[in-house]
This record gives structure tokens, C-alpha cells and sequence, in this order.
């Protein structure tokens, strides 16, 4: 591990040296709320933030990527065969992206890795994407990184770990790709000052103030959970937008349309959400969750309990805290954690009795 | 308003004891500062958790839709109105309902309030005139009236226009209230003005449907949008797609808006969409001198034909 100190007047330029081998991004204040998107050319990514409105997982799973193209024009001779889009995969780096945000990455690839099925969309822009982070020293009140596996300093997924000192920045380089970083933007002041990292870490995990409970999870009985008695009215509020899911890092699920304009068609990719009651409608019209309470159940059940039971990797869940803060209608996963962390089968069983 | 949550629950209560419905729907406090969830009491005991303050904004007519129990709920002005619509429209029967009618006194925008402080709002409290904020380092006490969902600032229906049981006396109403300002002012923008005004205002736009899923008026078994035999609407984020979304719901809903607020209130990324309903409203004022849902015994206005209808529009 190797420490650089970074003035915070050089910063600026760094970035500019960096931008020559590398597409930045970078959060970016778009009418009220910070969005990561390209930085133009001299543009700096604005750090004075707590958290984007949606997460960055669209910089490797876009709401709406074209994967193929083809066309239907039969006077050509490639008529109707698919064809990949070229996609601009030369080395790019997210600047200021949250722990919390980096370590969903980790999340989502155990669905686009796996040992049978690599998504080649997501994995390629992951290899092409160094990852830049911010420690977060000011979390909001619904940050519960801390007990959701990570936490304001947690450096899974990063390539490189940021602290604001003041004048100064303070950078942890973690990988390879952040060393590269790094030597492109000039970072390559040595500092020693590795305590400053454990005493930032220290005071930011002692500001989270959130929590989510989840030790019971693992250990439920999964059929006495999907029948606890608590889900309607849980879902009773839900309005079934996809506010939560879209807004959420580690929320995966997209849906494949293929679009035709004249006789130019594309296959694409767009983001989907477990929330719309016609995401699971079969080809014959019938709908196995076609009420809301389903819908709801099955949202907080895989991010609860069938994740953690499939992966042994924690629940789906980095504490972000953007569905709690943005569900038009107040739902809040905190809640809903504790209750089925705190159910017990006996229950359910008194109340079918 | 500050009483409302005793009487409410007072109300709810002896209507669960004495069997006059299965449900009270109404809502609880939230999680976070001006936050409330809709929620259902089924016994006496579960109505302890029913709340009533500025923090109601969610239109509880949307939570009626096709019900088959006997419902009371909660309903303030526009929600009153939009049960009319309902009860018009056959999306649920006036004796299966027991209407908890509640003069409203104006919900608080919650993102306007969190633009006019700087810092997190970890706390918000009220009285009849004022809204007080903490923040970690921090207290600011606003005037209520200058911290109004922008649609409560304009309302002139505050009192329910249909109910079974009410919380307190009626309020005054507003008088003299322009709601068409804006609406005029982009009426009066060239055509390619427009098309960038309305550009501008739906490029946040991230196709979650919240604004449509919070709306009373939004119950099609198939939103068109969501139909795929044939397929109306591509899915994707093309700026097109975007704006047929937007203004075939607006149109959807002309003549039986009431102007609630849910859909802006619901947006997760702050578009007001109330834009296009509000214009859509005006023309149905000025063309057939319609409001919606103020009675039970008239059709709505694109729902008849009048032989004094305008028709100046045909050439």
C-alpha cells in the first residue's frame, strides 16, 4: 500500500495530466441534485456532496444500452444479422465515487460473473473503469453503511481511497490501476501518514448514526418468513414505481427490447424493476406476482434473504440510504430489516392458528 | 390542523368498533422529516398509530381503487375531490366508503424547504403559522404560508366537498388566487421555446412512473406505456419516449385532475410534471367551465357532449 499527499492547488491540474489518457466522470451538480456523468474537458467533478441522487451503477449498467445492431434492409448483404455495437472501452476513471457505491460493485458482479454466465457489457467496462473514491467524513442520518458491510473508509472495490485533509488530499492507492492512475495525474508525493486514514475512518463510523439489523437473517426459515404476516402492511403504501430499484447500486434486473427505427433496429438493455406488475408477465398472460404485496415480498425477500442465502456475502445492501430517502411514500428498509430480522417462525405460526 | 390527530383517531376508532368498516386507511409518521407513510388500521388498537399534520401530501384516493371492503379514509380537499372522480368513474362505490373528511390547512414542500437550508434536516416541527428545521448546527423558523407545496399555495378547494364524518369546522378558502401565472407564461413562448422548456423539464426524467403510480386517475389495468402488443412507447431513455410519456398522461388525465400535488410530491428526481395537468386544467376551465370532482351528479367535461361546447378549434 502506498500513501501520496496531494495539494489540493495541484489537484485541478492532475486531473487535467490524467485526462489525457483517461475519460473521467465524476459527480456533477445538475439542477438540484449531483449526478455522476463525463466531465468535459477541464470540467472538475464537485466533491462538496454526500450522495448522488442515483448511484454510479450506470456507469458499467447503463438505464438503457444498445448491446446489437442490425438492419432489415434486404438489398444488404448483412440484412437481419446481429451485429455488436462498438462501444468505447478504452480506460476511463470515476472520480469521487462513495465506499458505500464502490463496494456495490462487488454486489452486482456475483450476478454478471458468475461461472456460467459473464455478462460481457458490465464486465468489460468494469476492467476498462479505474475507481477514484472519496471517504465520506459528513454521512447523512439514513447512512447505514457501517452495518450493511462497509462503511465511510471501506475500501472494497476501490482502486484508490481519497481523504480530504483540508488543504491538502490524502490517497491510498490500492491497486494497480490505481497506481497507473496516479503516475498519470503526478500524484507521486510519498506521505507515511497512514494513522490519518485510521483516525478519519474512526471519526466517520462514529458520525454514522443509522443502523440496519440483519443477524438473524441468514438463520430464518425462508418459507416462514415468505409467509410472515407482516407483508401487507408493509406493502400497503407502495405505489410500485420503480423509484427504489432504480435508485439502488446493487440492484440489477434489466429487461432486452429491440427497437426498429426504418429499417435500423438495435437489441437493447434497459434497466427494469421488480416493483412493475409486468415484469413477471408470462408469454400467456399470466402473472405469478400480480399483486403488490408479491412485489413488495419479493424485493426485500431477495435483497433480505435470498441473497444472503445464495452468496454468503451479506444482504443485497451497501446502507447507501437512497431508497429510504427518496420512496415517494416512505418505506424504509431499516423497518422492514428489523422485521423480519425479529420474526420468529412461532409467530407465524400463531397467527395461522 | 394540529388537533386533527386525536380527532381522526377518535373517528377511526369507534368506526372499527362498531363494525362500520373493515379498514381506515390514513397515515402513520414517518421515518424521516416531513415524511409520512399511508397506512391501514384494521382494529381499534392500530389506530393509535394514525397521524394528520403538513406531511399528508399523498393522495389517499389512490389507495381505493377496485377496493371490496367497506373503507374509511382519510381525505383532505383534493383527495375528496378525487374520491368524487372515483365514485364517478365506478373505481369504487359511495356506500362502501366512510369518508373522513379533513379542512385542510396546505401541505409543506419538502424540497423547497431542504433548498432553503444548508445542511441535512434531521428535524421539523410545526404549529398553525410556522415550520421549524434543525439541522446538526442549526435552527430556522419559516412562515408556513411561504414553505407551501406550490399546489396547496394555489388551492381554492381546501375543504372536503364530500364526506361522512369531519375532523373540525371548515377552513376559509382562498380567494382570489391566480393558478395559471406560470401556465400563462409559457403559453405565451415561441414553439421551439416550448419544445426546450419542456426538454429542460423532463431530461431528469428516469421512467420510474412514480408520478403516474402516486396518481388517483393512473389505474388502467395496462399503462400504454407499459403495453406491448403492439408496443406504443419505446422503453429506453430516448428523449421522444420521454415526452409521449409525459404528455399522453397529462392528457390522460384532463378534465379529471384536481391538481393534488402527488405526482410532483412522488418524483424522485423534482420534475413538475403538475406543468402539463395544470394547463390541461385551465383549458378545461376556460373551454367548459370544468372543475373536476366537485360533484357526484355531473359527467366529467370530456366525458359529454354539449351542444354549447366549443368548437372553434374545427376548420
Amino acid at each position: 500500500m502506498t500513501l501520496v499527499k496531494i495539494d489540493k492547488q495541484d489537484w485541478a491540474e492532475g486531473l487535467a495530466a490524467a485526462a489525457e489518457a483517461y475519460r473521467l466522470y465524476g459527480p456533477v451538480k445538475q439542477k438540484d441534485y449531483h449526478q455522476f456523468k463525463a466531465l468535459d474537458k477541464g470540467e472538475l467533478p464537485d466533491l462538496n456532496l454526500v450522495n448522488t441522487r442515483l448511484s454510479p451503477k450506470a456507469l458499467l449498467f447503463p438505464q438503457s444500452e444498445n448491446m446489437l445492431e442490425y438492419s432489415l434492409d434486404e438489398s444488404r448483404e448483412d440484412h437481419h444479422i446481429m451485429k455488436a455495437v462498438v462501444r468505447d472501452l478504452s480506460p476511463r476513471a470515476v472520480i469521487g465515487i462513495r465506499p458505500c457505491d464502490a463496494k456495490s460493485t462487488l454486489l452486482v458482479r456475483l450476478n454478471f460473473d458468475t461461472p456460467d454466465v459473464k455478462d460481457p457489457y458490465w464486465l468489460e467496462a468494469h476492467e476498462a473503469t479505474t475507481f477514484i473514491g472519496l471517504a465520506c467524513d459528513t454521512p447523512l442520518s439514513t447512512c447505514f453503511c457501517t452495518a450493511a458491510g462497509c462503511g465511510p473508509y471501506h475500501e472494497e472495490g476501490l482502486d484508490m481511497l481519497v481523504m480530504d485533509r483540508g488543504d491538502t488530499y490524502l490517497a491510498k492507492i490500492l491497486s494497480d490501476k490505481g497506481k497507473a492512475f496516479a503516475e498519470a495525474a503526478g500524484w507521486t508525493m510519498n506521505a507515511d501518514d497512514a494513522a490519518a486514514f485510521e483516525t478519519g475512518r474512526q471519526a466517520a463510523e462514529g458520525r454514522i448514526v443509522a443502523t440496519i439489523e440483519s443477524d438473524n437473517l441468514a438463520a430464518a426459515d425462508l418459507l416462514a418468513l415468505h409467509g410472515a404476516p407482516f407483508w401487507d402492511d408493509i406493502a400497503f403504501a407502495c405505489i410500485n414505481c420503480g423509484t427504489c430499484t432504480f435508485s439502488c447500486p446493487t440492484c440489477w434486473c434489466f429487461d432486452i427490447q429491440d427497437e426498429v427505427h426504418g429499417s435500423a433496429g438495435v437489441r437493447m438493455k434497459n434497466w427494469d424493476s421488480c416493483m412493475f406488475p409486468i415484469f413477471t408477465v408470462h408469454t400467456t398472460g399470466h402473472n405469478p406476482r400480480s399483486n403488490k404485496t408479491q412485489r413488495v415480498r419479493q424485493r426485500f425477500m431477495h435483497k433480505l434473504k435470498y441473497f444472503v442465502d445464495k452468496y454468503d456475502a451479506g444482504i443485497m445492501c451497501v446502507g447507501c440510504g437512497r431508497c429510504v430517502r427518496q420512496c415517494p411514500v416512505n418505506i424504509d428498509i431499516r423497518r422492514v430489516c428489523a422485521q423480519m430480522n425479529r420474526f420468529k417462525t412461532a409467530d407465524a405460526c400463531a397467527v395461522q392458528s | 390542523m394540529l388537533g386533527y390527530t386525536e380527532k381522526i383517531k377518535a373517528i377511526a376508532g369507534r368506526l372499527l368498533k362498531e363494525c362500520a368498516v373493515d379498514m381506515v386507511i390514513g397515515f402513520r409518521k414517518g421515518t424521516l422529516p416531513m415524511m409520512n407513510e399511508p397506512c391501514f388500521a384494521t382494529t381499534p388498537e392500530a389506530v393509535e398509530s394514525l397521524v394528520w399534520d403538513s406531511n399528508c401530501g399523498i393522495n389517499l384516493a389512490n389507495y381505493l381503487t377496485d377496493r371490496k371492503e367497506k373503507v374509511a379514509v382519510v381525505a383532505k380537499g383534493c383527495d375528496s375531490r378525487n374520491i368524487v372522480t372515483h365514485i364517478i368513474e365506478n373505481k369504487i362505490k359511495r356506500d362502501q366508503l366512510i369518508i373522513i373528511g379533513v379542512p385542510c390547512s396546505a401541505m409543506i414542500d419538502r424540497r423547497k424547504i431542504s433548498r432553503m437550508v444548508a445542511g441535512e434536516i434531521l428535524e421539523v416541527s410545526e404549529t398553525e403559522a410556522t415550520i421549524k428545521v434543525k439541522t446538526a448546527d442549526a435552527e430556522a423558523l419559516f412562515d408556513k404560508a411561504a414553505v407551501l407545496q406550490q399546489n396547496c399555495a394555489l388551492c381554492t378547494h381546501r375543504n372536503p366537498v364530500i364526506y361522512d364524518e369531519l375532523v373540525a369546522d371548515p377552513v376559509a378558502e382562498q380567494t382570489d388566487i391566480d393558478r395559471y401565472a406560470d401556465i400563462r407564461d409559457i403559453e405565451a413562448l415561441s414553439a421551439t421555446e416550448k419544445r426546450d422548456y419542456f426538454d429542460d423539464l423532463l431530461q431528469p426524467c428516469i421512467r420510474c412512473y412514480a408520478c403516474r403510480n402516486a396518481c388517483p386517475l393512473c389505474y388502467c389495468p395496462t399503462c400504454f406505456v407499459d403495453e406491448s402488443k403492439p408496443q406504443w412507447v419505446g422503453k429506453g431513455q430516448d428523449p421522444i419516449d420521454v415526452r409521449i410519456f409525459h404528455f399522453l398522461r397529462a392528457y390522460h388525465c384532463a378534465g379529471r385532475c384536481t391538481d393534488c400535488g402527488a405526482c410532483e410530491r412522488a418524483c424522485p428526481v423534482g420534475i413538475n410534471m403538475r406543468l402539463l395537468t395544470r394547463k390541461l386544467e385551465k383549458d378545461c376551465q376556460e373551454e367548459f367551465g370544468w372543475e373536476a370532482g366537485l360533484s357526484l351528479d355531473q359527467r366529467p367535461a370530456l366525458d359529454v357532449y354539449k351542444t354549447n361546447d366549443p368548437e372553434t378549434f374545427i376548420k
